[in-house]
């Protein structure tokens, strides 16, 4: 078949029309990584009665006092001092840890292929679980298989996700040994490969390790299913309801009547539909993970960002706080722009309006 | 003719298709919808849970047996399990679990209504002041909203309790900061749909000014989609307010709030379980509830909204 015009037409027109998304769209980012900075240098600079003791601690002598405000620019007025902080911020420089001594940012480098791997492999599985799931609720719409979904799905928004993680301990480590404990490998293990990519699963796999490898898996085990739990309930809520819309609509029925089989229609025809706004609910429950983790790392002793932040939370290192608060706003707001970019990819109605 | 019959039920009163004042069609308005909301089952139990809530936080003197603070002999009743003299057991300072859970329920009710007061007129605020004029001010509004929604909801919470510092007061601002963009958005959708109006323009017809068109008028017509919005919340509330509590960042020791009882029996999860899976199991039942309430609030305002 050869390009119809109106296609070839669409083609031609859709250049600058696509530039002018994408310098909108920078605008859009540029904007909302200037508010982040605002926010995260109002909490640091603004909101603690003195920003200088939330910096070091009240424990700090006076002259380390002394020197961290002058190295904060607190004797130079506000907006000087935002425009340092952006300045620094933009070079990726957010200060020292008081905890490791180390530039914040490298601490961040650090930590993140810990949460990177554990979302990852929670948003695996709670897609490949979550979308089957979700069909097989509409399908069976208000029958037993349904109701079972929606309650499973209403106690995963219901139940703290610490809570969770403390009693798969207890009974699938502590009682049952079926997995490893809090951390991410055992020590014995520690040192039989270099983390080069610092996904320990990828790690070990490229290294031929394969008894380290074990290890990883027994330990990531636990902490990515709970987290792949909250995305499943999530994830088949929303299938259920794309599909069920599906299924609604005429090409169904036209199928039906051309006597196509079942499983095609519900497979094939209906989810290929659903699968484009259900691009975008997988992307922001991948960034939600990157929350969740928060929570399930403080109470697996995962060594990700989120325990990272809670670590510094707890002695008070507030560069650090905000160097991870904003590099993970960041990326929120990537995510958030790579589902909206996923779906003008996938979707032809929103290509050609564009 | 019916109206004016000297004995009138209560019920037909309310059913009545000629109401004869403001508040009689108020009221059978509301009455249609409870008859609706009491066929929905599962929105009935979640109902029946948070009263159980209100109830036991109102009476938490009455029905809890102990002492929820003060423990007792250090040396004879730490970390007993679950029995009749303590239903839910003890933890390491002696103290009756059961009665400091019941003492967590005001605490989690406090947190629950203060931050519905502090979150939902700053969003019904914003929304409905962006959605009335429109332009710059819409913008500027919007995008505020926008940096607000674009942090995740817990780790922003947690930047402010840092700023703060500790404490069950500075969670509830904390976690109030970090609700009401999704309620200014709301409003806001709500509002542009009420703006052109005939009903808006005879108002202004009439000279009054905007912030009168906008209290009195517009922010009335925004309200009950609002108040769904956050009683579907709530749940998430909750589960936010445990999660700082849990992280030592909520309530501090030796208040019995929920989450940081979970952190407080964490050391002993392995040999003595029940310390940390009881107050669990009250913060999961009463989200379920909130997240129970909501869905069948929604279902019974909102037909259209998620089949």
């Amino acid at each position: 078949m050869s390009t119809t015009p109106a296609l070839a037409e669409g083609r031609t027109s859709a250049l600058p029309a696509f530039l002018g998304k994408v310098s909108r769209l920078v605008a859009t980012i540029a904007v909302t990584i200037f508010g982040l900075l605002v926010v995260t240098f109002l909490i640091g600079r603004v909101v603690p009665v003195d920003p200088v003791l939330a910096v070091v601690g009240d424990r700090a002598s006076q002259s380390t006092y002394d020197k961290a405000f002058v190295e904060l620019g607190l004797d130079r007025p506000l907006y000087v001092q935002f425009g340092l902080y952006v300045k620094k911020a933009v070079t990726g420089d957010f200060g020292e840890s008081l905890l490791t001594k180390k530039p914040i940012i490298d601490d961040i480098a650090r930590a993140f292929p810990a949460t990177l791997e554990l979302a990852t492999v929670a948003i695996l599985i709670g897609t490949l679980l979550g979308v089957p799931v979700g069909v097989w609720a509409a399908v069976r719409q208000g029958k037993l298989v349904d109701q079972v979904v929606r309650i499973i799905g209403l106690m995963g928004y219901s139940a703290p996700i610490f809570w969770l993680g403390l009693l798969g301990l207890l009974v699938f480590y502590a009682k049952w040994g079926i997995v490893a404990g809090p951390g991410r490998i055992d020590i014995s293990y520690e040192y039989a490969f270099t983390p080069t990519t610092g996904l320990f699963l990828l790690d070990t796999a490229m290294q031929g390790q394969w008894g380290a490898f074990r290890n990883v898996v027994s330990h990531i085990a636990l902490p990515a299913s709970l987290l792949a739990y909250y995305s499943m309930a999530y994830i088949a809520r929303m299938t259920r309801s794309f599909m069920l819309n599906e299924l609604a609509q005429e090409y169904v029925v036209t199928a039906r009547v051309k006597g196509v089989a079942e499983w095609r229609i519900i497979w094939v025809h209906a989810l290929r539909n659903a699968a484009v706004p259900l691009v975008t609910v997988i992307t922001l429950s991948y960034a939600s993970l990157l929350e969740g983790s928060v929570l399930t790392e403080t109470v697996f002793a995962w060594p990700g960002l989120g325990q990272y932040l809670t670590n510094s939370l707890q002695n008070a290192d507030m560069n650090a706080v905000l160097g991870g608060t904003l590099l993970i706003g960041i990326i929120f707001v990537g995510l958030n722009l790579l589902s909206d970019f996923l779906y003008t990819l996938l979707d032809p109605r929103v290509r050609r309006r564009t | 003719m019916s109206t004016q019959a000297p004995r009138q039920g209560l019920g037909e009163w309310l059913r009545s298709e000629q109401p004869a004042s403001r508040n009689q069609a108020r009221l059978g308005q509301i009455w249609r919808t409870w008859v609706l909301f009491t066929g929905n089952r599962l929105g009935m139990i979640g109902l029946g849970i948070v009263v159980l809530l209100v109830l036991v936080a109102v009476f938490a003197n009455v029905i809890a047996p102990y002492d929820p603070v003060l423990g007792g002999d250090l040396r004879t009743e730490r970390l007993l399990p679950p029995s009749m003299a303590h239903l839910m057991g003890t933890d390491d300072l002696a103290r009756d679990i059961f009665s400091r859970v019941v003492h967590g329920a005001r605490l989690t009710l406090m947190v629950v209504a203060l931050v519905a007061i502090i979150a939902t007129p700053i969003g019904l605020l914003v929304g409905t002041v962006s959605g009335y004029f429109g332009g710059w001010v819409d913008t500027v509004l919007m995008r505020i909203t926008d940096i607000f929604l674009a942090f995740p909801r817990l780790i922003l919470a947690l930047a402010f309790v840092a700023a703060l510092g500790p404490g069950i007061e500075n969670a509830i601002i904390a976690i109030a900061i970090t609700s009401w963009p999704p309620y200014a958005r709301l409003a806001r959708a709500e509002t542009l749909t009420i703006r052109n109006a005939e009903h808006i323009d005879a108002i202004r017809l009439q000279g009054a000014s905007s912030p009168r068109i906008i209290w009195g008028h517009v922010v009335p017509l925004c309200l009950s989609s609002v108040i769904i919005r956050v009683t579907l919340d709530m749940a998430g509330i909750i589960l936010t307010a445990a999660g700082l509590g849990f992280l030592g960042l909520g309530a501090q020791p030796p208040q019995p709030e929920w989450g940081a009882m979970i952190a407080g029996g964490r050391r002993f999860i392995i040999d003595y379980w029940w310390v940390a899976t009881m107050p669990g199991i009250a913060i999961f039942t009463v989200s379920l509830g909130f997240n129970l309430l909501g869905d069948g609030l929604r279902d019974v305002l909102d037909p259209k909204a998620d089949k």
